[in-house]
C-alpha cells in the first residue's frame, strides 16, 4: 500500500505549527496505524530529518498513551478502537490521511502530535479516589457488592484516561472522563462516604482547568475507545446536583 | 564449575548475607518488623524517598509512603502515573483467601509458588508473598477496585495455570489496569495533600552514590532535556522488567532496563539477568515490521483447547479438520494440568509441536486456542461476558473472529523474572537502594506462574517495603551539608552529559530501531525458549560486534533540549546491548533447564527438562566490573527446609 499523510508539524510548545506531507509507500494492511508512523521515521531519520513526535507505549489499546486525531476523528475512523489498535486494512491504497494531535486549550501541544494532558491527573487528584490508607481495609468479604454495581462500576472503570473525548468535544469538556469517574466510584458502596465531596471538587477542578461545559452533542461517547456511555455524564450532573445543597465540607 | 569460564566471567566470593530474619517461617516477618527501627510520625516529613516507576510497585509504595507521612520524589517516562504497563495485565491476582473452600492456604500458595518457579526462588521472601496476598485484595477492594462479583455480592475467582484451586481475583481481562487505577488514584491523592512530588516524563539516566549510599538520581526531562539532580535519603526501583531487549515482546515500547542497568553500574548486583519468561498465549507475528507482540490473557486456558492439526502440513481450515486428526498435545501429554499446564510447559510444547512442522497460520508459527467445546457447553453469552475484550482485541489485530474460528497463539517475551539482587528487605547490594516489584529478581524463581506478578508488585509496594525502608531511614538520613555541588554528583552529571553527547555526535547510517531488531533477533534465537553452550557463545560474539557497530554507525537525530524521542531510545537500546550480553553470560553458567530456559544440554530421557539442584540451586547475581571487563558472580545459595524439591512433573 502507499499513503499520503498530512501531518501536524510544530516543534515545541510555543512554536508555530503547520501540516506537513509525507508519502510512505510498500507498507501493508496488517501494520497497524503507529507502525506505519514508525517506518515514516526511520525514512526521516536515514534522510537526515526530524522523525515525528507522538505519543505511544502498550500498543495493545490499554494504557490510554495514544492520542492523534486521524482525518478529523480521535482514535481514527473505527469504532471502539485506540489509534494504536487501529489497522492499515481500514485504508484504502492510495488514500491521503490528516493527522493532528488532540486540540484542546487545557491540553498544550509539547511538540508535532504530543500533547500535555496533565489537567486530567490534577482532575484526579482532586477527588477521584477513595481514601483508603494502606493497611487499613476491611475483610473483602465483608461489604458484598451486588454484581449490577460491580458492573456499573466496571463499566466506568473502563476509562483509559486518553482523552478523545475532549478532543472530541466542540466545547472541549471533559465531562465523560469525569463521569466515568464519578460513575466508577459512586456505584460502589466504599465510594458513598466522599461520594458529594468528590463530584463537587472534581467537577471544580475540571472548570478550573479550563475545560468547557457538556451540552449534551455526545461526540465524546462516539470516539470513546473504552465505550463510556454518554449517560454518565447524566449520572455526573446527577451527582453534582445532589451534592451541591449538601456542600463539600464533609470532606476535611 | 566454580570458576571462570572462556574468560567470560570470574568466580566471586558467594553471597551470604541476606538479612533473612531466621526462626519460624510462619513468624520471619513478623520478627523483621517488629526488629526494624522506625521513624517517629513527627520525623517522617524530614525524610525523602525517590521512587522511579509508577506501576503497581512503585504507585502503591509511593501512596503508601505518603499516607506514612514521608516526602516522596516519584518520577515516571509516561506523561501520566496511570500508564505505567502494569496497566495491561489482563488476567488476574493471587491470593490465599480460600474463598472456595477448595484447599487453598498460605501454606499452599506458598508451595505452588515456590515450585512454580522451580525452585530458584528464596522461601523467606514467598511465604512473605503468599502471607501478605489475602491483605492486597483486601485493600484494592477498599480502594474501589471493580473485582467480578458473584450474584451473592461476594468476590468471584477463577484458576490460573500451574495451580489446581481457584484464587485468582480478577476484573474482567483488565485485572492490572484496575489495580493500577487504584494504585494511581491513591496517589494523585497524596500528590493533592502534598506528600509526593510526581514528575512525568523524566527519566532516570544515573544513580547518584556517595559515601557507598545511594543518595539520588540523574534525571532528564524528556520534554526540555534538562538533566536534573534529585537527592534523598533513600531511592527506590520500581522500573520495571527488561524484556523488551528481545525487541519483539508483549511489554510497552517504553520498558527498559535503564534504571536498573545505570544502578547495575554503580555497584548494584544484576540477578539471574538470563530468567526471561516466555507466555504461551500470545498473537503470532504477522509481519516484519510488527512493533510488539500482543499477549491474550493466560486465563483464556481455562475454556480454551490447544491443539493443531495430527499431520504436519495439513494447511486445511481449522472447521474442515475432524476431531480425529486433531492433537490436543497439552491434555495427551499432560492429563492432570491438561492445557493448565505452567507457562514453559506450554511454551515449549507449542514451540515442539512447530518444530515438527505441525503449527498453523502464517510460517507455521502458531498452535489453536479453540474455543468451540466452551462456546457449546456455556454458550457463547457467557464466553463473551468472561472473555469479550479479549476475543475484541484478538480479532483487531488479526481480522478473524474467534467465536466462529479458533485463535491461533504462539509464545513470546513477557516477563522478566531477573533483576537487581535484593535482600529480605528488598535492598540492593547498593546501601540505601531499594528494589521492588519486577525490577527485582526477587519471589518468581525461574519461572513465574500467572496472576503472581500483580501480586509480588502490589506486595512489595503497599505492604513489605513500606515495613521495611523506615529501619534505613532511621538509621541513615542524608548526612547534612550533601548538595548537587558533592563530587559524586557532579561525576553523576558529567556522565549523563557525556553518554548524551556521544549518541547525538555519532551520526551513523542506520536508525535506532533497526540495531534493536537485530539485537533481538540474536537473543530470542540463542537465548530464547532455548539455548546450548553453542548458541549462547556464538550470540556473545554477536552482540559484542554489533555494540560495537551501533556506537560507530547509530542515527540519532535533533538535539537534546528538545523532545527527542530518537535519543530516549537510542539511551536505552545502548543499555539493552550491554544487559543482553550478561543475559547470555548468565545462561552460558547456568548448565541446567529450569524454569522457562531449557538448556539442551540437561534433559531427561524422555525430553523433558532436567534441573540440576547439586549445582544450580542458586542465585546469580553479577557484579560489575567495568566495560569490556568480565562480570563477577556471586553465588546466594537456596535451601529449602519447608518445602521438598523434587523434580517437578505436570504429567
Amino acid at each position: 500500500m502507499k499513503i499520503t499523510l498530512r501531518i501536524w508539524r510544530q516543534p515545541d510548545r510555543d512554536a508555530a505549527g503547520s501540516m506537513a506531507t509525507y508519502e510512505v509507500a510498500g507498507i501493508s494492511p496488517d501494520m497497524s496505524f503507529l507502525e506505519m508512523l514508525d517506518v515514516l521515521n526511520e525514512e526521516l531519520a536515514l534522510a537526515g530529518g526530524d522523525p515525528v513526535a507522538f505519543d505511544h507505549d502498550c500498543r495493545e489499546g490499554i494504557c490510554g498513551m495514544c492520542s492523534l486525531v486521524i482525518n478529523g476523528l480521535a482514535h481514527g475512523p473505527e469504532a471502539l478502537t485506540t489509534a494504536c489498535q487501529l489497522y492499515l486494512r481500514h485504508f484504502t491504497d492510495g488514500q491521503v490521511i490528516d493527522v493532528e494531535p488532540w486540540r484542546a486549550t487545557p491540553f498544550p501541544v509539547l511538540k508535532d502530535l504530543v500533547v500535555d494532558r496533565g489537567a486530567l491527573d490534577r482532575i484526579v487528584a482532586a477527588g477521584g479516589y477513595i481514601s483508603a490508607p494502606t493497611g487499613a481495609a476491611p475483610e473483602a468479604h465483608s461489604v458484598p457488592v451486588p454484581r449490577k454495581d460491580a458492573e456499573r462500576a466496571f463499566d466506568a472503570a473502563a476509562c483509559i484516561g486518553c482523552g478523545a473525548c475532549v478532543a472530541a468535544c466542540p466545547n472541549g469538556s471533559a465531562s465523560l472522563f469525569l463521569g466515568a469517574k464519578i460513575t466508577h466510584l459512586g456505584a460502589l458502596p466504599q465510594g458513598q462516604p466522599e461520594r458529594d465531596a468528590r463530584a463537587l471538587a472534581m467537577v471544580e477542578q475540571h472548570d478550573a482547568e479550563g475545560f468547557g461545559g457538556c451540552s449534551q452533542i455526545g461526540e465524546c461517547t462516539a470516539v470513546c475507545p473504552a465505550g463510556i456511555p454518554l449517560d454518565m455524564i447524566s449520572q455526573l450532573n446527577h451527582d453534582v446536583l445532589t451534592a451541591l445543597p449538601r456542600g463539600k465540607d464533609q470532606r476535611g | 564449575m566454580g570458576g571462570a569460564m572462556n574468560g567470560y566471567y570470574a568466580g566471586g566470593d558467594p553471597l551470604v548475607d541476606t538479612k533473612d530474619p531466621g526462626g519460624p517461617i510462619t513468624e520471619r516477618w513478623d520478627k523483621r518488623r517488629f526488629e526494624a527501627k522506625l521513624v517517629n510520625p513527627a520525623n517522617r516529613r524530614k525524610r525523602t524517598v525517590i521512587i522511579i516507576g509508577t506501576g503497581l510497585a512503585g504507585g502503591s509504595a509511593a501512596a503508601t509512603l505518603g499516607e506514612a507521612g514521608y516526602q516522596l520524589k516519584v518520577f515516571c517516562y509516561q506523561d501520566s502515573a496511570r500508564r505505567a504497563h502494569s496497566i495491561a495485565a489482563q488476567g488476574g491476582i493471587n491470593a490465599a483467601k480460600d474463598y472456595r473452600n477448595d484447599g487453598d492456604s498460605v501454606q499452599r500458595l506458598f508451595y505452588d509458588t515456590v515450585k512454580g518457579g522451580d525452585y530458584r526462588s528464596r522461601e523467606s521472601n514467598v511465604y512473605r508473598l503468599a502471607q501478605v496476598s489475602a491483605a492486597i485484595i483486601d485493600q484494592a477492594v477498599a480502594q474501589g477496585v471493580p473485582f467480578a462479583r458473584e450474584y451473592g455480592g461476594l468476590l468471584d475467582t477463577r484458576s490460573f495455570g500451574g495451580v489446581q484451586v481457584s484464587r485468582t481475583f480478577y476484573a474482567r481481562g483488565q485485572t492490572g489496569q484496575q489495580l493500577l487505577l487504584g494504585a494511581y488514584q491513591a496517589l494523585e491523592r497524596q500528590v493533592a495533600s502534598g506528600t509526593v512530588e510526581l514528575n512525568t516524563r523524566h527519566e532516570m539516566l544515573e544513580l547518584v552514590v556517595i559515601d557507598g549510599r545511594a543518595r539520588g538520581v540523574v534525571v532528564r526531562d524528556m520534554v526540555t532535556g534538562a538533566f536534573e539532580t534529585h537527592l534523598a535519603d533513600a531511592v527506590v526501583l520500581a522500573s520495571g522488567g527488561y524484556g523488551n531487549a528481545y525487541y519483539l515482546s508483549t511489554n510497552a515500547m517504553g520498558c527498559n532496563v535503564s534504571a536498573t542497568w545505570r544502578a547495575h553500574r554503580k555497584g548494584a548486583y544484576f540477578a539471574n539477568p538470563c530468567y526471561t519468561q516466555i507466555h504461551p498465549t500470545c498473537i503470532p507475528v504477522s509481519g516484519e515490521h510488527q512493533s510488539k507482540l500482543t499477549l491474550m490473557s493466560e486465563s483464556l486456558r481455562n475454556d480454551g483447547r490447544i491443539w493443531v492439526p495430527a499431520v504436519a502440513g495439513d494447511t486445511r481450515d481449522p472447521a474442515l479438520i475432524p476431531e480425529a486428526e486433531r492433537d490436543y498435545y497439552l491434555e495427551r501429554t499432560y492429563p492432570a494440568f491438561g492445557n493448565l499446564v505452567p507457562r514453559d510447559v506450554a511454551s515449549r510444547a507449542a514451540k515442539q509441536q512447530c518444530d515438527a512442522g505441525r503449527g498453523v497460520g502464517p510460517g507455521g508459527l502458531g498452535v489453536y486456542l479453540d474455543f468451540a467445546d466452551a462456546i457449546k457447553r456455556l454458550g457463547r453469552e457467557t464466553i463473551e461476558e468472561k472473555y469479550g475484550n479479549l476475543f475484541d482485541m484478538y480479532a483487531k489485530i488479526t481480522d478473524e473472529d474467534p467465536y466462529s474460528t479458533p485463535m491461533r497463539i504462539y509464545p513470546a517475551i513477557h516477563y522478566t523474572m531477573g533483576g537487581l539482587w535484593v535482600d529480605y528487605d528488598l535492598e540492593s547490594t547498593v546501601p540505601g537502594l531499594f528494589v521492588i516489584g519486577e525490577a527485582n529478581f526477587s519471589d518468581h524463581g525461574a519461572n513465574r506462574l500467572g496472576a503472581s506478578a500483580l501480586m509480588q508488585g502490589l506486595a512489595d509496594g503497599y505492604f513489605v517495603l513500606p515495613g521495611t525502608i523506615g529501619d534505613y531511614l532511621a538509621t541513615n538520613p542524608l548526612p547534612a551539608g550533601i548538595d548537587a555541588t558533592h563530587p559524586a554528583v557532579l561525576e553523576a552529571e558529567a556522565a549523563v552529559r557525556e553518554r548524551t553527547a556521544r549518541l547525538l555526535a555519532v551520526n551513523g547510517s542506520r536508525t535506532v530501531d533497526s540495531f534493536h531488531r537485530e539485537l533481538g533477533s540474536i537473543l530470542w534465537e540463542y537465548c530464547g525458549m532455548e539455548r546450548n553452550e553453542e548458541g549462547l557463545t556464538k550470540a556473545i560474539g554477536l552482540i559484542r560486534e554489533l555494540r560495537e557497530a551501533f556506537w560507530a554507525d547509530v542515527k540519532v537525530t535533533g538535539v537534546n533540549e528538545e523532545l527527542n524521542q530518537s535519543l530516549e531510545r537510542a539511551g536505552r537500546v545502548a543499555d539493552f546491548f550491554e544487559l543482553a550480553e550478561l543475559m547470555c553470560i548468565d545462561a552460558l553458567h547456568r548448565r541446567e533447564s529450569c524454569g522457562a530456559h531449557f538448556r539442551t544440554e540437561s534433559r531427561t530421557p524422555e525430553g523433558e527438562a532436567l534441573r540440576i539442584d547439586e549445582e544450580y540451586s542458586h542465585v546469580a547475581a553479577w557484579e560489575f566490573t567495568g566495560d569490556g571487563a568480565p562480570p563477577i558472580l556471586h553465588r546466594e545459595h537456596l535451601g529449602f527446609e519447608h518445602i521438598k524439591v523434587q523434580a517437578r512433573s505436570y504429567k
